[in-house]
């Protein structure tokens, strides 16, 4: 229970910092960084704040949290599919998407059922889609249509719900009930905190692009410096995960950046090739709620399955 | 009033939608808004989007043949007080449009859409010529486009299950009938209002 209040302290702290920090650089004029940076820097802390204290609620109830996680799911997959162009003959299957395979996961993850969450939508829930399309009756593109619908399905909810799923991890070192808790915000402040670095490190002495074509503002030095960064805070966090020796929570730390940083630019892969046609007035009331969990989607399974492989309770 | 309130929501939940006012501003005086039709949702879309004391006063033009086929639709015309017009049977002495300006009187403004029917594709079809008459009899009406987007793929022709993806709904500057403006001139320039609002 102690170490919960700490970590909460620690991160509360952090935001703290992170809000100061804001706040200042928007009223600095004469500064290297232009507005527009210092807007981009102050709603990513915001996300986390939003984060923070959701997550905070996973510490009570965190049937709460799952749902919450549903929601958001349910937000960025309306997102996705409304940037996507899908044709008439999509329709059904569509539906069955939303209000079926999207509800079934999150409850299938609060069940604790592994065995099935793990596998519904990438087979179940692919072979539906394509039965489904066909039906409808409708070939044109129809491989490009089905696999639009499954990578949406698969990036939106599938591998989103393992953030949830850390809930009902079981780890040999989670102490008492609340333990998973922890990881769960452990991860998700680490999500957060590396992109927020990687970006202030792109900013501040980025030289090389990874890829001019879909981020330009992306760079080497960024990822690097929020990737160290990040493992930094890991490390010093060690004590508030399940993780045996402080350098395996850095290691862990780093792998977070790193997968953080390849959903971020997979995203803008598909935003850049969608470019601003629909999504301005269409997105525009609702936030953008994708492009602010692309990392969380991204680094939640890979988080998940290399925790579960080297930390938890053989059974 | 609960069915009014939970209509409203579910509507917005299905429709996702994000209402803008370009150069506009709600208003109770006397309006017609016209917009492109796409979907049945597009009524109650365009109804709910209007704050509560301009939506009260503002009442829908719908088709007689689709509302009041089966028990929920019949009830839900009701809620939000739709003005149901014979598509079928329009008789000389019984003109949709005198019906129209008797049912609002001096306080009530109309949603219509001019296409007369849903549009099949992207593109929205020529308008039919009530909006002209109506304008003709009361010129001091405002008229006002209102560009719906996205709705159809939410609920398309021939479905009765929406998907909940996300829609928009424009509305534009007030535009009057012109003095002695021919009929086809004034349906195109109506029809463009509409259309210029997509690309806004």
């Amino acid at each position: 229970m102690i170490k919960d209040w700490a970590l909460l302290g620690t991160v509360l702290g952090l935001l703290t910092a992170a809000t100061f920090a804001g706040q200042w650089l928007r009223r600095q004029e004469s500064f290297e960084l232009d507005q527009n940076t210092v807007k981009a820097f102050n709603s990513r802390v915001n996300t986390w704040w939003f984060f923070s204290v959701v997550l905070g609620f996973a510490f009570f109830i965190p049937y709460l949290t799952v749902f919450l996680f549903f929601c958001l799911s349910f937000s960025a997959l309306r997102e996705f599919i409304t940037l996507t162009p899908t044709r008439a003959g999509d329709h059904r299957a569509l539906f069955w998407v939303f209000l079926l395979f999207t509800p079934s996961q999150f409850l299938l993850v609060a069940r604790d059922k592994y065995a099935l969450y793990s596998i519904l939508i990438p087979v179940y829930a692919f072979l539906f889609i394509a039965t489904r399309v066909a039906l409808a009756g409708d070939c044109q593109r129809f491989l490009e249509r089905v696999a639009k619908i499954q990578f949406g399905l698969l990036v939106c909810v599938y591998c989103l719900s393992f953030a949830p799923a850390l809930l009902f991890l079981d780890c040999e070192h989670s102490d008492g009930d609340y333990g998973n808790a922890r990881l769960l915000f452990f991860f998700i402040t680490m999500v957060l905190f590396s992109e927020l670095l990687q970006f202030l490190g792109s900013r501040l002495f980025g030289k090389h692009v990874i890829v001019p074509t879909i981020d330009d503002s992306r760079t080497w030095e960024g990822v690097l410096a929020g990737g160290a960064a990040t493992a930094v805070l890991g490390l010093s966090l060690y004590w508030a995960t399940p993780f045996t020796a402080w350098w395996q929570a850095g290691a862990m730390s780093f792998l977070i950046a790193v997968m953080a940083s390849a959903g971020a630019l997979a995203m803008a892969a598909i935003k850049r090739d969608r470019g601003e046609v629909t999504s301005g007035t269409l997105i525009e009331g609702h936030g953008g709620v994708l492009s602010r969990i692309d990392a969380v989607c991204f680094a939640a399974p890979v988080f998940y399955h290399v925790t579960s492989y080297f930390f938890a309770a053989q059974s | 009033m609960i069915t009014e309130t939970l209509l409203i929501w579910t509507a917005r939940f299905f429709s996702g939608v994000s209402v803008r006012w370009v150069d506009s501003q709600p208003d109770k005086c006397q309006r017609v808004y016209f917009a492109n039709h796409m979907s049945h949702l597009d009524v109650v879309l365009v109804w709910s989007a209007l704050p509560t004391d301009v939506r009260r006063l503002t009442r829908p033009i719908a088709a007689k043949d689709y509302w009041e086929s089966g028990f929920i639709r019949r009830h839900l015309h009701k809620v939000f007080n739709a003005l149901l017009i014979d598509r079928k049977e329009i008789k000389v002495h019984q003109s949709p449009i005198d019906l129209m300006l008797r049912e609002i009187g001096d306080t009530h403004s109309l949603i219509l859409f001019p296409e007369g029917g849903r549009s099949h594709g992207e593109e929205i079809g020529e308008f039919k010529s009530g909006l002209y008459y109506l304008s003709k009899k009361r010129p001091e009406l405002e008229l006002i486009p209102v560009h719906i987007n996205n709705l159809n793929r939410i609920l398309p022709r021939g479905e009765f299950l929406p998907v909940p993806l996300l829609s928009s709904l424009t509305f534009g500057p007030p535009m009057w009938l012109e003095a002695g403006e021919p009929k086809t001139e004034f349906l195109a320039r109506a029809r463009e209002a509409v259309v210029r609002l997509r690309d806004k």
